[in-house]
């Protein structure tokens, strides 16, 4: 299909890149999955433009960002609030907004989060590596050039005039995920909690962590109180695969959240954070607190399917439009 | 204790389940992991979006919303069930060319010092067998392999490097790798092989999978320096 130019890179800001919802089956070569840290966002940034929930998007991390259209497109931007603005006017997120050749969308400064989608209709295309349109950082492949956004790069979508029809349309406001400077994230215990003292396990789940400089799309090192370890087992174990969520405690008992670039360690786990908890954690940013909440796997599961349920219903309010 | 007579599964968060074969690095848990890694990869369970083989588990990566956690354990333990019948793929052997020393294994003389033998008995030794890939982590391409001639035991440097070249190849303890992709690193490196071990191109993109074989022999430096440009 047809390609064209969409947007032109004026400023890429911090940290800026393409991803989608990740590259999954190949982590038996080694390959973790990439892709968006906050999937929720990206999922309703592409739905409330009239895409597939798992097309490409840019994900803008803090400020700095600034874009120039170069052809009408419908946009919507979604997660943290990083002050986006049309032409300097501060713009509405969760909506659709339809921009004009020449309008430029930057993003300031933060005011709540860490992350933001920048969904457009028909998605940004780059090609597929390994079936999945996600940048990989420190591997080098995937969005654009596997890199981060340079300045004077142009995007480009497919060449389909956008949906006009789904123009002013919201996200329903109470659906909306609310980020407060405490975030409580929600975990499930192992696979290696018992290599903790119960005292160690109770400092996890009753201490208050903070967020420290050393926070990227790889993981979140924490800084509190040390999780006490049990002293007749190995602080390292053999190394295994992880998941977005696990949390490693290595031998100086600081937590460090595992994101979504990294596919195997050999530092114990003492729990994974729940599904529907990690867009919390991808709107983190050094000096924020976190608590962990132990729950159950069933609870999880009914949150999963509580959060699906909600995507359905919106799915279903834009085909009756 | 080694194999577990009954499979563990540890719930890893909402999604994760990670199937525990035993409690230590051998070819007979790890055959196990290959074999359940294969047969989950046949049977396709339409919930699993990922499972990640390593030296003694299974990582299984599944949605919940499409399968139940209980319903995904009935379908893992009926494939376990049926594992010994499941086949084998036939082990491929890969050679793999190293230049040692110098710029290029900045360890070997520290290993040689370690084990009190030559840097050509280190390399004699490296080189004396094949050693089985027991899985592919930590960067994409990266091959775990072992088991070195105890003669050749070494631990990992005590500061790791912030930048190991691409392609170099170390040791620790009784296992060898290869680093993929330049990245920092713990591991002694004895030298450093030409071969371009991930291509994101290619299909696989990794040249070694978990199960196969390396047999490292030695290149000279111009050799190593020519093998591109040769085999373009």
């Amino acid at each position: 299909m047809e390609q064209v130019a969409a947007f032109e890179v004026s400023d890429p800001g911090i940290l800026t890149t393409i991803q989608d919802l990740g590259r999954y089956g190949f982590s038996q070569f080694g390959v973790p999955p990439s892709g968006a840290l906050d999937t929720f966002s990206l999922r309703v940034g592409n739905l409330l433009v009239g895409n597939r929930e798992e097309e490409a998007c840019l994900e803008v991390t803090l400020m700095g960002l600034k874009i120039k259209a170069m052809k009408e497109v419908v946009i919507a931007i979604t997660g943290g609030d990083l002050s986006p603005a049309l032409n300097g006017e501060p713009l509405e997120m969760w909506r659709t907004h339809l921009l004009l050749e020449g309008d430029a969308i930057t993003f300031k400064k933060v005011k709540a989060g860490c992350r933001a989608y920048l969904a457009v209709s028909r998605g940004l295309v780059v090609p597929k590596i390994m079936g999945s349109c996600s940048t990989y950082l420190s591997g080098n492949f995937g969005g654009l050039e596997g890199r981060p956004l340079r300045r004077g790069d142009i995007l480009y979508t497919l060449d389909i005039p956008s949906s006009l029809d789904k123009l002013g349309l919201r996200f329903p406001n109470d659906w909306i995920p609310s980020l407060e400077k405490e975030a409580l994230l929600r975990i499930i215990p192992g696979p290696q909690d018992r290599h903790f003292t119960e005292k160690g396990v109770q400092t996890f789940c009753s201490s208050s962590y903070q967020v420290t400089p050393q926070c990227d799309r790889m993981g979140v090192r924490l800084e509190g109180p040390k999780i006490e370890r049990r002293s007749d087992v190995e602080e390292s174990i053999i190394s295994e695969g992880l998941i977005s969520g696990s949390i490693q405690v290595p031998g100086n008992g600081k937590p460090i959240i595992i994101l979504t670039e990294l596919v195997t360690g050999g530092y114990t786990k003492i729990a994974t954070i729940i599904s529907t908890d990690l867009p919390k954690v991808a709107q983190l940013k050094p000096g924020d607190q976190v608590r962990f909440k132990p729950i159950s796997i069933e609870e999880s599961h009914d949150l999963l399917k509580e959060q699906e349920d909600r995507l359905k219903n919106f799915k279903e309010i834009l085909q009756q439009r | 204790m080694g194999l577990y007579p009954k499979t563990i599964f540890y719930p890893m968060g909402d999604r994760g389940f990670l199937l525990e074969f035993g409690d230590e690095i051998s070819r007979e848990i790890n055959e196990k992991v290959r074999r359940m890694a294969l047969a989950v990869q046949a049977e396709a369970i339409e919930s699993v979006i990922e499972s990640v083989p390593t030296y003694r588990s299974l990582l299984i990566i599944y949605n919940p919303v499409i399968l139940s956690i209980e319903d995904l354990k009935k379908r893992l333990k009926k494939i376990e069930g049926g594992l010994q019948t499941t086949p084998l793929p036939e082990p491929k052997l890969t050679h793999i060319p190293v230049v040692y020393g110098g710029i290029y294994g900045p360890d070997l003389e520290e290993v040689a010092m370690y084990q009190q033998i030559s840097p050509e008995e280190v390399i004699q030794l490296h080189c004396s067998k094949p050693y089985l890939i027991y899985m592919i982590g930590f960067m994409p391409g990266f091959p775990y392999m072992g088991e070195l001639p105890q003669a050749l035991a070494t631990p990992r440097l005590k500061t790791p490097r912030l930048i190991v070249p691409k392609g170099s190849v170390g040791i620790a303890q009784r296992q060898t790798g290869i680093y993929s992709m330049e990245s920092p690193g713990g591991w002694q490196i004895l030298g450093r092989t030409p071969v371009e071990l991930f291509d994101p191109e290619k299909d696989p993109p990794a040249l070694l999978q978990m199960g196969d074989f390396v047999q490292f022999y030695q290149i000279s430096e111009k050799e190593f320096h020519d093998w591109n440009s040769q085999s373009a």
